[in-house]
């Protein structure tokens, strides 16, 4: 264990042809973005509170918390609840209230709670408020929005400069279709979208990138040093010779995700399993989506850029694929 | 890139030291106040505490500015000797319309008019532009820069009263700052419950003195310059007060709560400043006999009689007050009146028990993550792995020390950001360990072998966190509240841990290959 490494992620001289599989890689992708599309819009995502606006207070009860008494009090204060629930132990209890119209009401509303509580079981402890305008949540979403444009605009332009822009257009086309079943997964799981999995997002993207860097990087290289073969070949060797990194780069950061989805606490374990998906997404994707889309895009162009004198017989070779 | 000359040798290991010891300010208190003390604040997200959002309400601002400028204008062009005038005033154009009848003094009018703007304080932009039509109406809009400036000083001395205020009622170290063209932030650490914070800062506080007509018919219309105004802890009960205000709460130097000697009431007691005296003594001494009311945002606290003038420029306030709502009421009055309502926009409270428990939950995932990447590299890497452990180690070191020295602010998803970093942090090892792995299989020599394994991975690593970085910098410039902290974490994480790969790992390397010299390389 302290000199020599006790396993191979990957065995030495891996031959496995991708390629092959680039049409059923694709189609599984596309049918996976679309449905997650449909998903993004019906049923929707849950919007977690700080783009949906609204209220959310956890309280701790002085002795088991009596929910219908709780409700009850709610009620008779003339406010209408999302949702009353217990969570953790039994004097933990989390109250969820719609946004409210203006900003002013909503701050009624949160002194109604607590008139309400005190009323219901007196000794309750407000632990957490969470209370969101209406106002605000509109610009935190259109924010959070603005910075998951810019940085797929920034990456495509980074990539573009750093490589061909095959390169940029495939990275950033996989990214989307990865960005697309994140967003899926959130529909499934219900789990709330939020400034937090914003973040996240951004951090699969962050990583997903790295992964298909890697492989380009790769990719680049081979251009350079086997001239005349065909791009489907060299693509499949690319990939080959990098899964090890590919596999290793990816399975750190999911370790380093792991705890947190499962001892991380209610904020962060949704951020976290969010993140888990999307490693494992953008990890298949560098493989069997992002080198795809560089073989359909690249089959002429990159050939010709990388050996302009004598490009007839690398454009024939590729071109036969 | 072998080389490693015993300047850049004692440089690295000197910036990791330096990390070490820039971190320690978080372990200790300060031993001496000169020494600089820098550390890493936790977000209200972990240690408990309240955030609040304020909104200045600039239709306010907007509409006292327009109905004052009514009122100069009435004045002037009373003065000036015109009586047959309607002056209108159209909030949604942001503007004033002055129509005269009688033809004769068109000239005289707009002359009169011209003096609102030179009346304006010295040094001041004009901020009045005027329009004159053929049928004598004379338009006078606010300009649109001045308007901005208005704003911008209405927030700015907001700040400064919402800062009294909070610093009246004993919070330790609370942030106040603007956020944006009109919002406030309020950070409030260690405060559970921010009701009676907000309580405070939801009342506007204007305090004025003003007389009460004692002839209106409270049946029906208010007359002209009267308003009729709800009394304070009468039911609804209605007063006719006099729109002209006598003296401004702004002429208070000092306001106390105390107890009325006779009968122990809580009551305020409040000094003027030598304007406010001058004016509240010749309005007592030409009133004796007379009521005159204490209005606060809109509702009479309190209409006394006037029984003899008062020239000492004290004055007592007595009401339906406890001792709460006296206490109260005097500090808004020693901070002074917001120049608009404030509404909350957002608040997020967390008690300290939440947040320590915050604090456990990512401890634990931070060990436990820090354990599974650390047995994966030593696992799959071997020695090599080991070095990147420990470069891992120092890179967590120097994140702190950066951390530290921005003074940055550690919230909830930031420590996820700092586990994530983990993960990432060796992902530039295993590029490295790979290539060298590779080199080898291709015949290299192990010196060789780490030569190039070194410098063909570096343009890869540059350019896989080169994206990542520039991922979390839009999140850093979008984002707000604790997912920037997010941000932070990862951006520091991300240039700490290129420096920890690529430097220290290969110092460990070939300080390791000079001193055994092997013919094979454990990879």
């Amino acid at each position: 264990m302290f000199m020599r490494p006790m396993f191979r992620l990957v065995p030495d001289n891996l031959n496995f042809h991708y390629m092959r599989g680039r049409f059923l890689g694709l189609a599984v992708s596309a049918v996976l973005s679309i449905a997650s599309v449909c998903l993004f819009f019906y049923p929707g995502l849950s919007l977690g509170i700080d783009f949906k606006g609204g209220i959310i207070m956890e309280v701790k009860t002085p002795a088991a918390a009596d929910i219908g008494k709780i409700r009850a009090a709610l009620s008779g204060q003339g406010l209408r609840t999302e949702g009353v629930q217990r969570f953790g132990d039994d004097s933990s209890v989390a109250i969820r209230l719609e946004a409210q119209t203006t900003e002013a009401a909503t701050q009624v509303v949160v002194s109604k709670v607590r008139t309400a509580l005190e009323a219901a079981q007196p000794g309750t402890r407000v632990l957490r408020t969470d209370a969101v305008g209406a106002s605000v949540s509109n610009e935190l979403f259109r924010d959070g929005m603005a910075a998951l444009g810019f940085s797929l605009a920034m990456i495509l332009v980074y990539i573009w400069f750093r490589f061909e822009w095959q390169f940029a257009v495939g990275a950033v086309v996989t990214l989307i279709l990865d960005v697309t079943k994140a967003i899926g997964f959130l529909a499934v799981t219900r789990l709330d979208f939020d400034l937090v999995m914003v973040g996240a997002i951004l951090t699969i993207i962050g990583y997903s990138t790295n992964d298909k860097v890697v492989v380009y990087d790769r990719m680049r290289e081979n251009l350079r040093k086997y001239k005349t073969m065909p791009l489907r070949e060299l693509i499949d060797l690319s990939i080959n010779e990098t899964l090890g990194r590919t596999l290793g780069t990816s399975l750190t950061v999911f370790l380093a995700s792991l705890p947190l989805a499962l001892f991380g606490g209610s904020t962060l374990s949704g951020f976290a399993w969010c993140m888990l998906f999307g490693i494992v997404v953008g990890t298949s994707s560098s493989i069997f989506i992002a080198a795809p889309i560089l073989l359909f895009l690249g089959e002429h162009r990159l050939r010709r850029d990388a050996q302009p004198a004598k490009a007839e017989p690398g454009v024939s070779a590729a071109g036969d694929s | 890139m072998m080389y490693f000359s015993r300047l850049k040798t004692w440089t690295v290991l000197g910036v990791c030291l330096a990390g070490l010891l820039l971190c320690l300010p978080n372990l200790f208190a300060p031993p001496t106040n000169w020494m600089p003390w820098r550390t890493i604040h936790l977000g209200l997200d972990l240690r408990g505490g309240s955030y609040l959002l304020l909104e200045v309400d600039m239709t306010t601002v907007m509409k006292e500015r327009l109905d004052s400028l009514g009122d100069n204008a009435r004045q002037t062009l009373r003065r000036a000797g015109i009586t047959r005038f309607v002056v209108s005033v159209q909030q949604a154009q942001q503007r004033l319309l002055v129509r005269i009848n009688d033809a004769d003094k068109q000239a005289a009018a707009m002359t009169a008019q011209r003096e609102l703007a030179a009346a304006t304080v010295p040094g001041q932009r004009p901020d009045l532009l005027f329009d004159t039509q053929d049928d004598g109406q004379i338009t006078i809009t606010l300009s649109p820069v001045a308007l901005k400036e208005r704003a911008a000083a209405a927030v700015a001395q907001s700040i400064e009263i919402v800062r009294r205020r909070v610093d009246e009622t004993g919070v330790s170290e609370p942030i106040i700052a603007r956020q944006g063209d009109a919002r406030i932030i309020v950070q409030l650490p260690g405060i559970e419950d921010p009701n009676r914070i907000k309580q405070l800062l939801g009342k506007t506080a204007r305090m004025t003195f003003r007389l009460t007509d004692e002839t209106a018919n409270m049946t029906g219309a208010p007359p002209p310059g009267v308003d009729f105004l709800p009394m304070e802890g009468k039911g609804g009960q209605k007063i006719a007060v006099r729109r002209r205000v006598e003296v401004d709460g702004a002429n208070l130097t000092d306001a106390r709560a105390g107890q009325n000697s006779q009968n122990g009431e809580w009551v305020v007691n409040f000094t003027f400043d030598s304007l406010g005296t001058r004016r509240f003594a010749e309005i007592s001494r030409a009133n004796v006999g007379h009521p005159f009311a204490i209005v606060l945002d809109d509702k009479v606290i309190s209409a006394p009689v006037i029984r003899e003038p008062i020239t000492g420029g004290r004055g007592q306030i007595s009401g339906s007050f406890t001792a709460a709502s006296a206490t109260d009421l005097s500090v808004l009055l020693r901070a002074g009146a917001l120049p608009a309502p404030l509404t909350v926009v957002e608040e997020r409270s967390v008690g300290p028990e939440l947040g320590a428990d915050a604090i456990r939950a990512g401890a634990i995932a931070l060990a436990v993550g820090f354990v599974l990447v650390m047995v994966f590299m030593a696992v799959f890497y071997g020695l090599f792995g080991w070095f990147a452990n420990v470069a891992l180690l120092a890179n967590l070191i120097l994140m702190a020390a950066i951390l530290s020295l921005l003074e940055a602010t550690l919230t909830l998803p930031g420590m996820a950001g700092i586990l994530l970093t983990l993960g990432m942090a060796v992902d530039a090892n295993i590029l490295i360990n790979e290539r060298i792995r590779e080199e080898v299989r291709n015949g290299r020599s192990p010196l060789n072998a780490m030569e190039v394994g070194f410098q063909r991975a570096f343009s890869t690593i540059i350019d896989s966190n080169a994206t990542a970085f520039l991922a979390h910098v839009m999140l850093f410039a979008f984002g707000a509240g604790p997912v920037r902290g997010f941000a932070v974490t990862i951006t520091v994480g991300i240039v700490t841990s290129i420096f920890t790969a690529t430097m220290l790992a290969r110092l460990f390397m070939v300080r390791w290959y000079a001193s055994t010299r092997p013919s094979v390389l454990p990879v």
